[in-house]
């Protein structure tokens, strides 16, 4: 297997044993993302971050990743000032920016984008989240914090809540948990639970998983529970938004009883789905997650530029 | 002598067993919209052998291409195209929904990167024919609905 010049753009085109290989190099990257050891593994790369819609943990841990290989950054970041203001298309942009770097990260509001990106562009693409589509790199380190909290990923109970309908992240870590054989709960209520799209990709991988309102029952039955905020914009009225927003708080009340070692992860910023007292518990690891996208993105950029198979 | 609704034709397609009521469908798909000169027959729910009723087109002087063909697949899935030359039928397709729709049906996604204005033609590749299920390349959406994004 060998991932030199390759794209990574969803996460479905990563077989299993890669997703695994991805994860076992992540690993030993870690004293070198905590900064206790040093390398030069990528001195006199360039890698190319272009962000044209906010971010703060993916663009700052691709640039903490890249920095800490030895490694330089080129950055966009935002709509303004840059040339897809004026009107240039992304198709030149990144014709651009390859002629500057050796290798592309890419945020987008359009779903895509990242695939397009790669079509014209013979360097390796990292598709850094496109509009509600896919986050690879953003499920391959909530896979990486499932299997070094818990030891592994097959067989364990991950209970996704909250937004489920147009938060990228779950839609990328539910296909990836199916195919990795774990079993799925899908927390949320009706108006915005997993789209069918993805339920029809689930069911034709045979994924085990069930549909429920029911965050106790999520949370009961958890290995892993994976928060995500609820969007206020996605609702008819306040009323609503607030009636809902309040039944899936993660609260000490709502984790009496959870399983011992449960875990929750949440892909950051939260608003006020998980409660801060519930930080001090050991079942938060959500910084330890946003900890762990520097090491994977790491291993991401030393493969994808041949330097590490 | 029993009168023919539409007479034989010397030279062109003769597009046959197209869904009911969707003849004018096909033409502007095949964007004939009678201003090329072209002789243009329709005929619309006339009887047929095999099904109960069909609609029929035959335009003179022009040959259809393959490319074409294929996109009157996705709305008369059962349509045969016979090329005439000198009254003779010297080809004869029956329609094919391909394995990859290239520019010609839109992503139903609005904010798929391929509705937006790059350098490229919309890619859906056909992930089962029945039920018609088909996923764009770009943003992987899967979809079943074409007929309304026909380009």
């Amino acid at each position: 297997m060998s991932f030199k010049g390759r794209d990574i753009i969803r996460i479905e085109e990563l077989k299993e044993e890669e997703i695994y290989r991805i994860l076992d190099v992540a690993e030993k990257m870690v004293p070198v993302a905590r900064g206790e050891e040093t390398t030069d593994l990528l001195y006199g790369k360039v890698l190319a971050s272009l962000f044209f819609e906010p971010s703060t943990r993916t663009r700052l841990s691709f640039e903490s990743a890249m920095h800490r290989l030895g490694g330089s950054v080129l950055t966009i970041s935002g709509r303004e000032g840059t040339s897809l203001k004026k009107g240039e298309t992304l198709a030149d942009t990144v014709r651009m920016a390859e002629a500057y770097a050796d290798v592309i990260v890419l945020r987008h509001p359009n779903e895509g984008a990242a695939a397009l990106a790669a079509q014209f562009c013979s360097k390796p693409v990292i598709n850094g989240g496109d509009g509600s589509g896919q986050h690879p790199t953003q499920t391959l380190l909530d896979l990486f914090t499932i299997k070094s909290e818990l030891g592994a990923i097959k067989g364990k109970t991950v209970a996704l809540v909250g937004d489920l309908r147009y938060g990228r992240t779950v839609h990328s870590l539910s296909l990836a948990l199916a195919r990795l054989g774990a079993r799925m709960i899908m927390v949320a209520p009706e108006l915005i639970q997993m789209p069918t799209y993805i339920l029809d990709e689930l069911n034709s991988l045979g994924a085990k998983y069930e549909l429920t309102e029911d965050l106790g029952r999520g949370i009961e039955e958890a290995d892993v529970l994976y928060v995500t905020r609820i969007q206020r914009e996605r609702f008819p009225d306040e009323e609503e938004y607030m009636k809902v927003a309040g039944s899936y708080r993660v609260t000490l009340e709502s984790l009496k009883n959870a399983k011992e070692g449960m875990i929750i992860l949440h892909p950051l910023p939260r608003v006020d789905e998980i409660a801060p007292e519930v930080d001090s518990t050991p079942h938060a690891k959500y910084f330890v997650q946003a900890f762990n996208g520097v090491p994977v993105r790491m291993a991401i950029l030393t493969m994808v530029l041949g330097v590490i198979e | 002598m029993k009168e023919l609704k539409i007479t034989p034709i010397k030279d062109g397609t003769v597009i046959d067993h197209i869904t009911a009521g969707s003849a004018l469908k096909v033409l502007r798909i095949l964007g004939i919209t009678g201003e090329e000169g072209y002789t243009v027959s329709v005929a619309m729910n006339v009887t047929s052998k095999k099904e109960s009723l069909k609609d029929v087109v035959k335009i003179e002087g022009r040959e259809l291409k393959p490319e074409e063909i294929n996109k009157i697949s996705l709305i008369a899935p059962r349509a045969t195209i016979n090329i005439i030359r000198d009254y003779n039928v010297v080809k004869k397709y029956r329609v094919q929904i391909p394995d990859v729709l290239e520019g010609i049906a839109k992503c139903e996604n609005p904010n798929c990167i391929s509705n937006q204005r790059e350098p490229i033609q919309p890619v859906l590749k056909v992930i089962s024919r029945n039920p018609l299920r088909i996923k764009c390349v770009y943003c992987g959406r899967v979809q079943s609905q074409v007929e309304k994004n026909l380009i």
